[in-house]
C-alpha cells in the first residue's frame, strides 16, 4: 500500500517534469524570444540587447532550464514583462479567483449531480428519469459561451437582477466578488453536472442489475436499506474518478466563461498574457495548470485506492 | 402424500416480444416440493430452470411477468404479494443460494457483515448472540477460522470458499425451502464434490427442502430425491431419482443421459440431434418433436400430457414412453478408436519448460539468473505423437491453460524448449514465428462468444486464415469455405450470418473451422466444450473426433472434465500447481496405479448414478502458489509418506502398464495400497 503511494507520487513528479520541459522547448523553439516577442517593432539594437542582458536570454537553453525550473520549484516563477512585476504577484490573485470560482462550482455541481444521478437511476425510464435526462442532455450539447450569454441575456439585462459582467478589479476582496459570480457558476456547474449525471446514472443502473443486488433482494433486504447499503457505495466508488476528471476538465472550461463574463481569473490571465507575448508568464501559467491536473488525479487515484477494498488487497498482492 | 411445502399451479412466465407477442419462458408448470424432500431441476440452458426457481421466490427478472398460474407458499400466491411481504419470506422462509457467489456478494461489504444482515431482518437475537451465530454457521459450512473469515472481503476468499459463504447466508435465517441455482457450476471438481456432501448433510441434519437446479446430471444425482427433467419451458419428466436415471421415460431425458460422458465407459458418448426450439416458435405438439427419433404426426399436430405410466413413479408428457421402457437402457458407444499408427511421428516436445507469471527482481534481472521462486509452471516434458490427442488435466491454477498459452507462443517461456517435428525450435514468442510455423499451430478457445469477432459474418471469419496462409480468393476461396462449413456439418446458408445469430454450438462449430481452414498440424482447445450444454457438448466432440480421423490432426486437449477427457484423449497429463504427475496413455492412468492426485481427482467425479458416491480423500484447499521444494501435491496428499515429500522432488517412475507417476511411494505399493482399499 504504501509502496504503491510512493510509485504513484513518483510517477506525478516525472509527468510534472515531463511537462515542464516540453512548456520550455515550445517556448524555445518558437521563432523570436521573450523579448523580441514583448518588444515587438522595438526590438533591434540596444533596447534588445539590454532586455536580453536583463533576461539573461544571452545564457544557453539548457542553463536557462535549469535556473527556470530551479526558481519554480522554490516557488519563484520569474518575472512578468507587460506588468512589470513578480509573476507571482500576478497569479495568486488570480488563482484565488478562479480557485472561489471552481470550488463554489464544485460545492454545488459535485452533489447535485450525485444526487440527480442517483434519481434518475433509481425510477430509471419513469417520469423523473426522462425529465432530468433530457434537461441534462440539453446542457450537455450546448457550449458553455453560448449558456453564458444567454444567462447574461435573460438574468443580467432582461431581468436586471445581477451584474452580467464582473467590472471589479482582480485585487478586490472575496465579499466584493461574491455577488459577481452566481452568473459564471450556474454556466460552469451546467454543463459539469450534466455530464456527471449521466455518468453516475450508468453507474448506478449497472450495479441495479448486479448479481449481488438481486442477491440482496431475495434475502428480503427492504428496498431502501439496499440501495444505502449494497447499491450506493459501489455504484458511487467510479465517480470519484469522474469528479478528478470533470474538475480537471474545469480548468478549461473556466477559460471560456471567465472570458465571457470578463472574470479576473486564472483563465483570463492565459488569454490576456498570450495576447501580451508575455511568455514567461504563459510558460508559468501552463505549469500551474499542468500541476493541478497532475494533483488532482493523483488525489483521486489515492481516494480510491482507500475506499475499494477489493483494489488494495489486489494490487498489494501482485 | 407428506405435506406439501410448495406448490406450484399452471404457472406461466413470459415477456413482450419487441413486435409485441406474448413469449412464454415457462408453460403451464404444474408441481409441487414436499418437506423435506430435495427435488433436482435438470435441463439444458433456456429450458427455463432458474426462471421457476426464482418464481417459487416470487422473483421474477426484469422484463418478466406472470402470464397464468401461481405459486403457492403457505397458501398464499407468491407472484402477486405485495414487496413488504415478500420481504418477510425471503431469507427467512424460502432462500436462494445463487450460482456464482463470487459476484452475488456485495463486494464493499465483509463476509460477516452480509450474514449478520439476514439475522438482523429475520430474528430478534441480540448482537453478541449474532456474532455467535455467524461464528456458528462459518463452521458449519467448514470454513477454517470462522472468526476471521467473518472479517474478510469477498474478493479474498477463493471460489469454493466464497460458495460456502452463500450456503451460511442461506442458513442464517433457517429456511424451510432453500433454492440452490447451479450451486457448484464453476467450482473445481473436487470442491465440488465437497460442497455437495455438505449440502446432503444439512438436508439431512435441518430436514429442510431442497430445490437443485442444474444442467449437471451428476450432480443431480448425488443430492436429489426426485428429479423434474424440463424441456423448452416444459416439465417432461418428473419423478423418483433412481428411476429416471436408470431407465428415463421421455426420449430427451434418454438422449440427454446418453450425451454424458462417463468414466466408467470409455468412448465418446453418443450426440442428440438437432437444438431446442426458439423461444418464440408456436408449437402446437410436443416440443421434442423435431429431434425426436419416434415422432409421428399424432406428436406434430397435439401435445402430450403429462401423466403417470403404469406402475411406474415418475411423470412424463410423451406419447411413446412405452417403446422407451421396452428399449433397454443401453448407450450405444461408439469405441474409442485409440490411433494405433505404426509409426510414431514426433510433432511435438516440450522440453523441461518452465513459465513464471512473477515478475523477476531486478537482482535477478540484471545478473541474468533464473529465480526457482514461484514458478507458475515447472520442467514440462511432454512429446506428442502425429495423430494424437493429448490431455492436460487439471483443477484451476494447475497451469493447464498457462502450457498451452506457450505452446501457441503467446507467453514467453522463462526455460526449456518447445521443438516442433523434432528439428525446429519454435520461439516463445509469437511475433518471432514463421507464417507456416504460425499455422501449422492453431487455437480454439472455450467460449465462442468472445474468440469470434461479433461484427464479422461467418465468410468473413473462415476467409481471414485461408488469405493469410493460403492467399486464396475469389472462387476458390468461395469453395473452401464451403468446404469447410461441410465438415463442420453446417451448410451454405451460414455464410452471411453473424455469431451472435448462431447457437452456442454452432459457434463452437465455425470456430472449429476457423481452426481446420489452416491446416494445422496442431490444434490446441482450451476447454473448448464447456460452455456448451451437454448434449451439444456430445456433438462437438464427434465432429472432433470425426475430424481428426480423416485429417489425422493432432489435439492438445484442455480440459477440466475428466470424462470428457477419458471420452477423446489417448494420452493423459496430470498436473497440478504446474508441475506433472502423472502422464500415460489414457486407459492406464484412469486404472491404478495412479498418483495420489489423479485418485482424488477421479474420485471427485460424480456420475450420473445416484449410488455412485465420490470418495473425498483430500481436503480442498486452494493453495496460493505452489511449495518451493518437495513433491507439488505435498500439503493435500491424503498418502503423504513422511519427511521425503516435504523436501526431496519425487522420482518419476514408471509402471509396467506404460503410464508415467511422480511419487515417492513405490509404484508396487501404490497399486496394492490403492487396489486394497476400493
Amino acid at each position: 500500500m504504501f509502496l504503491l503511494i510512493l510509485k504513484r507520487l513518483g510517477l506525478g513528479f516525472i509527468t510534472i517534469f515531463l511537462v515542464s520541459v516540453i512548456i520550455f522547448t515550445g517556448v524555445e523553439v518558437l521563432p523570436g524570444d521573450a523579448c523580441t516577442a514583448y518588444l515587438e517593432r522595438e526590438a533591434k539594437g540596444e533596447l534588445l540587447e539590454i532586455c536580453r542582458e536583463q533576461l539573461g536570454l544571452n545564457t544557453p537553453a539548457i542553463e536557462r532550464y535549469l535556473s527556470w525550473s530551479y526558481n519554480a520549484l522554490y516557488g519563484d516563477l520569474g518575472y512578468s514583462l507587460s506588468g512589470e512585476k513578480p509573476i507571482n504577484e500576478i497569479i495568486s490573485v488570480r488563482v484565488r479567483n478562479s480557485l472561489i470560482l471552481a470550488v463554489t462550482a464544485i460545492l454545488i455541481g459535485i452533489p447535485l449531480a450525485i444526487i440527480l444521478g442517483i434519481v434518475t437511476a433509481l425510477w430509471r425510464d419513469k417520469f423523473p428519469d426522462i425529465f432530468i435526462s433530457t434537461f441534462a442532455i440539453f446542457s450537455m450539447t450546448i457550449p458553455e459561451f453560448i449558456s453564458a450569454t444567454i444567462l447574461i441575456l435573460v438574468v443580467a439585462i432582461w431581468l436586471n437582477w445581477l451584474p452580467g459582467i464582473v467590472i471589479v478589479s482582480s485585487n478586490s476582496t472575496v465579499l466584493e466578488l461574491l455577488p459577481n459570480i452566481i452568473l459564471p457558476v450556474i454556466a460552469i456547474s451546467m454543463v459539469m453536472t450534466a455530464h456527471m449525471l449521466r455518468m453516475v446514472r450508468s453507474n448506478i443502473i449497472q450495479v441495479m442489475s448486479s448479481d449481488y443486488v438481486q442477491m440482496a433482494k431475495l434475502k428480503g433486504v427492504p428496498y431502501w436499506k439496499m440501495v444505502f447499503i449494497h447499491v450506493l457505495p459501489n455504484g458511487l466508488l467510479p465517480a470519484i474518478n469522474i469528479i478528478a476528471l470533470t474538475i480537471a476538465w474545469l480548468l478549461g472550461g473556466v477559460v471560456v466563461t471567465e472570458v465571457v463574463f470578463n472574470y479576473p481569473g486564472l483563465g483570463r490571465l492565459v488569454i490576456e498574457s498570450i495576447s501580451d507575448r508575455d511568455l514567461p508568464v504563459v510558460q508559468a501559467l501552463a505549469l500551474i495548470l499542468a500541476l493541478i491536473y497532475v494533483g488532482v488525479n493523483l488525489i483521486a487515484d489515492l481516494l480510491t485506492l482507500v475506499v475499494n477494498p477489493r483494489l488494495r488487497t489486489l494490487q498489494v498482492r501482485k | 402424500m407428506s405435506d406439501k411445502i410448495q406448490t406450484i399451479e399452471n404457472l406461466s412466465i413470459g415477456f413482450k416480444s419487441q413486435n409485441g407477442r406474448e413469449v412464454s419462458i415457462l408453460k403451464d408448470i404444474s408441481t409441487h416440493i414436499n418437506k423435506g424432500e430435495t427435488v433436482g431441476i435438470v435441463g439444458e440452458s433456456g429450458s427455463g430452470k432458474s426462471t421457476l426457481a426464482l418464481a417459487m421466490m416470487g422473483y421474477t427478472k426484469q422484463g418478466l411477468y406472470t402470464i397464468s398460474g401461481q405459486c403457492l407458499f403457505k397458501s398464499k400466491n407468491l407472484l402477486n404479494m405485495t414487496d413488504r411481504d415478500l420481504e418477510k419470506i425471503r431469507g427467512k422462509e424460502i432462500a436462494m443460494i445463487p450460482q456464482n457467489a463470487g459476484q452475488s456478494l456485495t463486494p464493499n461489504l465483509k463476509i460477516g457483515y452480509q450474514i449478520e444482515e439476514t439475522l438482523k431482518l429475520h430474528s430478534t437475537i441480540n448482537t453478541k448472540d449474532r456474532q455467535l451465530k455467524i461464528t456458528e454457521l462459518l463452521y458449519k459450512v467448514r470454513l477454517p477460522s470462522p472468526n476471521i473469515m467473518a472479517q474478510r472481503y469477498p474478493h479474498e476468499l477463493s471460489g469454493g470458499q466464497q460458495q460456502r459463504v452463500a450456503i451460511a447466508m442461506a442458513l442464517a435465517g433457517s429456511p424451510k425451502l432453500l433454492l440452490l441455482d447451479e450451486p457448484t457450476t464453476g467450482l473445481d471438481v473436487t470442491t465440488q464434490a465437497h460442497v455437495l456432501e455438505l449440502l446432503n448433510e444439512i438436508a439431512k441434519d435441518t430436514d429442510t427442502s431442497m430445490v437443485y437446479v442444474s444442467h449437471d446430471l451428476g450432480a443431480i444425482a448425488q443430492v436429489s430425491d426426485r428429479v423434474i427433467v424440463m424441456y423448452a419451458g416444459e416439465i417432461v419428466l418428473d419423478g423418483d431419482v433412481r428411476e429416471v436415471l436408470s431407465s428415463p421415460l421421455h426420449p430427451y431425458a434418454y438422449g440427454l443421459l446418453n450425451s454424458i460422458p462417463k468414466l466408467s465407459l470409455p468412448g465418446l458418448p453418443e450426440a442428440m440431434p438437432g437444438t431446442p426450439p426458439q423461444l418464440e416458435q408456436n408449437i402446437k405438439g410436443c416440443c421434442f418433436f423435431e429431434r425426436c427419433e419416434f415422432a409421428t404426426d399424432k406428436c406434430k399436430n397435439s401435445k402430450p400430457e403429462l401423466f403417470i405410466p403404469k406402475n411406474k413413479k415418475m411423470k412424463v408428457r410423451c406419447f411413446w414412453h412405452s417403446k422407451l421402457s421396452d428399449k433397454q437402457y443401453k448407450p450405444n458407444y461408439d469405441t474409442h478408436s485409440a490411433n494405433k499408427t505404426k509409426k510414431l511421428d514426433e510433432v511435438l516436445k516440450l522440453d523441461k519448460v518452465s513459465i513464471t507469471y512473477t515478475k523477476q527482481s531486478i537482482l535477478d534481472q540484471l545478473l541474468n539468473r533464473f529465480s526457482e521462486k514461484n514458478i507458475t509452471v515447472k520442467d514440462i516434458e511432454i512429446e506428442v505423437n502425429k495423430g494424437e490427442t493429448i490431455a492436460l488435466v487439471g483443477e484451476s491454477g494447475s497451469g493447464k491453460s498457462t502450457i498451452l498459452k506457450s505452446i501457441a507462443g503467446l507467453l514467453n517461456t522463462k526455460n526449456g524448449a518447445i521443438n516442433f517435428k523434432k528439428n525446429i525450435t519454435l520461439s516463445s514468442d509469437v511475433r518471432n514465428r514463421t507464417n507456416s510455423q504460425l499455422r501449422a499451430i492453431q487455437l480454439i478457445f472455450q467460449n465462442p462468444d468472445e474468440s469470434l469477432n461479433p461484427s464479422h459474418t461467418v465468410q468473413e471469419i473462415l476467409s481471414q486464415p485461408l488469405k493469410l496462409y493460403f492467399q486464396l480468393s475469389g472462387d476458390k476461396l468461395e469453395e473452401k469455405i464451403i468446404d469447410l462449413l461441410k465438415k463442420v456439418r453446417l451448410t451454405e446458408s451460414y455464410l452471411y450470418r453473424f455469431p451472435r445469430q448462431l447457437s452456442g454450438g454452432e459457434k463452437q462449430r465455425i470456430a472449429v473451422a476457423r481452426a481446420f481452414a489452416a491446416k494445422p498440424d496442431i490444434i490446441l482447445c482450451d476447454e473448448v466444450t464447456s460452455a456448451l450444454d451437454v448434449s451439444v457438448q456430445a456433438a462437438v466432440l464427434k465432429l472432433l473426433q470425426d475430424l481428426k480421423n480423416d485429417m489425422g490432426t493432432t489435439y492438445i486437449f484442455v480440459s477440466h472434465d475428466l470424462a470428457v477427457v477419458r471420452a477423446i484423449s489417448d494420452k493423459v497429463a496430470v498436473l497440478y500447481q504446474g508441475r506433472l504427475c502423472e502422464f500415460g496413455p489414457s486407459s492406464e492412468v484412469y486404472k491404478f496405479p495412479s498418483h495420489p492426485y489423479t485418485e482424488v481427482l477421479l474420485g471427485a467425479v460424480l456420475e450420473p448414478d445416484p449410488d455412485l458416491k465420490p470418495v473425498l480423500t483430500a481436503e480442498d484447499r486452494v493453495e496460493e502458489s505452489p511449495p518451493e521444494i518437495g513433491c507439488s501435491f505435498q500439503s493435500r496428499c491424503p498418502r503423504v509418506l513422511g519427511k521425503k515429500c516435504f523436501t526431496e522432488t519425487p522420482p518419476w517412475q514408471i509402471s509396467k502398464n506404460g503410464n508415467a507417476i511422480r511419487c515417492h511411494i513405490k509404484i508396487e505399493n501404490l497399486f496394492k495400497q490403492q487396489t486394497s482399499e476400493n
